[in-house]
C-alpha cells in the first residue's frame, strides 16, 4: 500500500510537482492520468527513491524511501518509461542481472524466469539477444525484469507506450492478474482508454497538482458528465496532451 | 544484500557485455596492441631506408660559375658528384623545389684564390625542407674536405707542419652499452604505453556511463537494492580490467615485433626480457586505474556517448604531456619526480629499458602516489550517481 501526502518537487525554476497526494491500496490498480509533462514521471521517480522530494511524505507499506531506500527497493517492481534493456544480453540474461542484484539464488531465479516466461508468453525469444526486439517483446522483458523478485508493489510508467493492439491486450491481462494476486499496482498514462479499462482508482494530475481523485463513477458524478472522456477534459480544463 | 555481491554482479555483467561488443574489443584489445607497434616499426623502417637512400644516391648539383673554379669542380667530380648546368635564376629554382641544392661560385673566387684568401662559395638551399637536409650536408661536407685539403697543401708549401692546425685531439670513450642504447630506439615506448593506458579503457568508460544513460538503462539499474557506489565501482573495475588487458597485449606485441626493427647494425640490443615486461606492467598498472577513474568521472557528466567522446579528445592530450616535455628537455631521473604520476612512469620505463638498477623506493613512490590519486578519483566517481541530476538523460 502506498500513501503519498503533499509531495513537492522543483527542478530549478520549474515546479514539476506541487502538492500531490493519493493512496494506492493492495489488490487495486491505481492510474495516474495526466497530459505529458504533468508531473507523473517525477512523482513515480520519487516513489522509487530515485529523486528525493522537496517536501511531503511517502509511505510504501509503512516504509519511507528517504530513510529505508534499500528496504523499499526490495519490495518494489518498476517498469520505467525507457525500457532500458541491454542489447548485447539475451532476454534471460537481462532478467538474471536484476535478479542477482536483488541477491536471488540461481535456483530461485530459474524457477521465477520459467514462471514469468510462461505468464508473459516469452518462450520464443527468452534466449535471444534483445537487439532488434519489437516494442511488445521489450515491454515483456522489462516487466519480467521488474517482477523477478516477486515485489508486492508494482510501478509502471506509460507501460503501453508504443505497443500494438495485441501486445496492449496481453499487457492489460497481465496487469489485471497482478491485481487478482493482491499486488498494489500504480501506473501512469496519458491514454484515457487505459485507465477506463484497468483502473479501480484514478488520480488525475495536471500541472503538478491532483485535479481529481476517485473511481470512474465518482469522477463522472463530480464533473456532471456522462462519459469518462468528457469528465477528464472538464476536470483537467483542457484535452491537450491526452489520448483517447 | 551483504558485502560486495552487487559490485561483483555489475563487474561480471559489464565484462560479458563488453566482450560481446565488437567496438570494445576493437578499441581496447586490437587497435592499440596491433596498430601502435606496427606503426612504429613501419615508421622507423621507412625513415632509416629513406635516409639511407638519400645518402647513397648520386649527388647531382647545378653549379653557377663552374668555369671560375676548375680544380674544385674536378675534385667534386672525383668524389662522384655530377655537376649540372646552372639555371638562370638559382634562388627561384630552389624556391620552386626543382633543385634541392645549388652551388654558386662567386665572381671574385679566382682573385681571392690566387691571393690565398678564403674564396667565396655559396650553397643555395632551403634547410626548412626536411628532404633537402641530406644533400645539403653532403655538399657542405665535400666543400669542407676540399677546403681542408687545399689548406694543408698550402701549409706544407710554406714549410709548416699541418699538425699545427690541430691544437687538441678529441677521442670518444663510449660508455653506452648495446642495452642502454636501446632507449634511443625505444624512446616512443613509454609514450605508447601512456596512451594505451588511457585509450584501452576509453570505450568502456563512456559506454558504461554515458552510453547506459543514453540507452535509458541506468534508471532501472539504480532502482535495484544495491548501493550506487558499488554499481559504479563494478563498472570502474571492468574499465580498468580492459585497460590493463590492452597494456599487457601492447607490451607482448612489442616484445614480438621489436626484433624486426632495422637497427641491429647499430649495435642496439632491443630484446625485452619477461622480467622487464612484468616490471613495466607493474609500474603502469596504477596509471590504468588513474586513467579509468578519470575517464569514468568525466564520462558520467555526459548525457550521450557522443557528448562523452567530445570530452575524451581533450583527455588524450594528458598522457602526451610528460613525453613531449621529456623529448624537448630530457631530465635526469630523481627521487622527487617519482611522486608525479605519468612523469614517474615515463622515467622508470626508460630506466628499465636501459637495463639500469632502480632503487626500490623509486618503485614504491611511483606506484604509491599514482595509486592514491587514482583511488581518490575513483572514490569521487563512485559517489557521482548520488546526484539525481547525473542520472537522467534530460528526458
Amino acid at each position: 500500500m502506498i500513501v503519498v501526502t503533499n509531495l513537492h518537487k522543483s527542478f530549478g525554476e520549474v515546479k514539476a510537482v506541487r502538492g500531490v497526494s493519493f493512496t494506492a491500496n493492495d489488490g487495486e490498480i491505481t492510474g495516474l492520468l495526466g497530459p505529458n509533462g504533468a508531473g507523473k514521471t517525477t512523482t513515480l521517480r520519487m516513489l522509487y527513491s530515485l529523486l528525493p522530494p522537496d517536501e511531503g511524505e511517502i509511505r510504501i507499506d509503512g516504509l519511507d524511501p528517504g530513510k529505508d531506500a534499500m528496504e523499499i527497493k526490495r519490495t518494489l517492481g518498476v517498469v520505467p518509461d525507457g525500457r532500458g534493456l541491454y542489447n548485447r544480453l539475451s532476454a534471460r540474461e537481462n532478467i538474471e542481472y536484476f535478479g542477482e542484484l536483488h541477491g536471488m539464488t540461481r535456483a530461485l531465479m530459474k524457477e521465477r524466469i520459467a514462471h514469468l516466461t510462461e505468464t508473459l508468453g516469452m518462450e520464443d525469444f527468452i534466449d535471444r539477444r534483445t537487439e532488434g526486439f519489437s516494442q511488445g517483446q521489450r515491454v515483456k522483458v522489462a516487466i519480467a525484469r521488474a517482477m523477478i523478485h516477486s515485489p508486492q508493489t508494482v510501478l509502471m510508467d506509460e507501460p503501453s507506450n508504443g505497443l500494438d493492439v495485441m501486445a496492449t491486450r496481453a499487457l492489460r491481462n497481465y496487469i489485471l492478474s497482478l491485481k487478482r494476486e493482491g499486488h498494489s499496482v500504480v501506473l501512469s498514462t496519458h491514454i484515457m482508454q487505459e485507465v477506463a479499462a484497468l483502473c479501480d482508482r484514478i488520480v488525475i494530475i495536471a500541472k503538478g497538482e491532483v485535479a481529481a481523485d476517485g473511481t470512474a463513477e465518482q469522477l463522472m458524478q463530480r464533473s456532471g458528465c456522462s462519459t469518462l472522456e468528457d469528465a477528464f477534459v472538464k476536470l483537467i480544463g483542457t484535452d491537450e496532451g491526452l489520448l483517447a | 544484500m551483504s558485502g560486495m555481491k552487487g559490485m561483483n554482479t555489475v563487474f561480471r555483467k559489464e565484462s560479458i557485455e563488453n566482450i560481446r561488443d565488437r567496438r570494445a574489443i576493437f578499441n581496447s584489445l586490437l587497435l592499440g596492441p596491433i596498430l601502435f607497434p606496427f606503426m612504429f616499426i613501419a615508421l622507423v623502417w621507412f625513415t632509416t631506408s629513406a635516409e639511407q637512400e638519400r645518402a647513397e644516391k648520386t649527388l647531382e648539383v647545378p653549379v653557377v660559375g663552374a668555369e671560375l673554379a676548375p680544380s674544385l669542380i674536378r675534385f667534386l667530380e672525383q668524389q662522384g658528384m655530377v655537376v649540372k648546368a646552372a639555371p638562370a635564376d638559382p634562388e627561384a629554382v630552389v624556391r620552386r623545389q626543382e633543385e634541392m641544392v645549388i652551388i654558386r661560385i662567386l665572381p671574385d673566387y679566382p682573385d681571392k684564390w690566387q691571393a690565398g684568401e678564403p674564396a667565396p662559395v655559396e650553397v643555395i638551399a632551403d634547410p626548412s625542407r626536411q628532404e633537402s637536409s641530406v644533400p645539403i650536408r653532403r655538399v657542405k661536407n665535400l666543400l669542407a674536405i676540399y677546403s681542408q685539403q687545399t689548406g694543408i697543401l698550402r701549409l706544407q708549401l710554406r714549410g709548416v707542419a699541418p699538425q699545427a692546425m690541430a691544437a687538441v685531439e678529441i677521442k670518444d670513450v663510449d660508455l653506452s652499452t648495446a642495452k642502454s642504447r636501446a632507449i634511443l630506439a625505444m624512446i616512443f615506448l613509454p609514450y605508447v604505453l601512456m596512451i594505451t593506458a588511457f585509450t584501452g579503457g576509453m570505450h568502456l568508460a563512456m559506454d558504461t556511463t554515458a552510453g547506459e544513460k543514453e540507452r535509458k538503462s541506468l534508471e532501472p539499474l539504480l532502482i535495484n537494492p544495491v548501493p550506487r557506489w558499488q554499481i559504479m565501482t563494478g563498472k570502474l573495475l571492468t574499465t580498468t580490467l580492459f585497460a590493463m588487458a590492452s597494456l599487457a597485449l601492447t607490451l607482448l606485441s612489442f616484445k614480438l615485433v621489436l626484433p624486426l626493427m632495422p637497427v641491429g647494425a647499430f649495435g642496439i640490443d632491443l630484446t625485452l626480457s619477461v622480467i622487464s615486461l612484468i616490471q613495466i606492467l607493474l609500474i603502469i598498472a596504477p596509471v590504468a586505474i588513474l586513467a579509468s577513474s578519470l575517464l569514468t568521472l568525466l564520462a558520467s557528466f555526459a548525457k550521450t556517448y557522443r557528448e562523452a567522446q567530445s570530452y575524451m579528445s581533450l583527455v588524450v592530450i594528458i598522457p602526451l604531456i610528460p613525453s613531449i616535455i621529456f623529448m624537448a628537455n630530457p631530465i635526469k631521473p630523481e627521487l622527487s619526480m617519482m611522486a608525479v604520476p605519468l612523469f614517474s612512469q615515463n622515467l622508470l620505463i626508460g630506466e628499465i629499458i636501459r637495463g639500469d638498477a632502480i632503487p626500490l623506493v623509486w618503485y614504491a613512490l611511483s606506484i604509491g602516489s599514482t595509486l592514491i590519486i587514482g583511488l581518490v578519483l575513483a572514490a569521487i566517481a563512485a559517489t557521482l550517481y548520488n546526484k539525481p541530476r547525473l542520472i537522467f538523460s534530460g528526458s
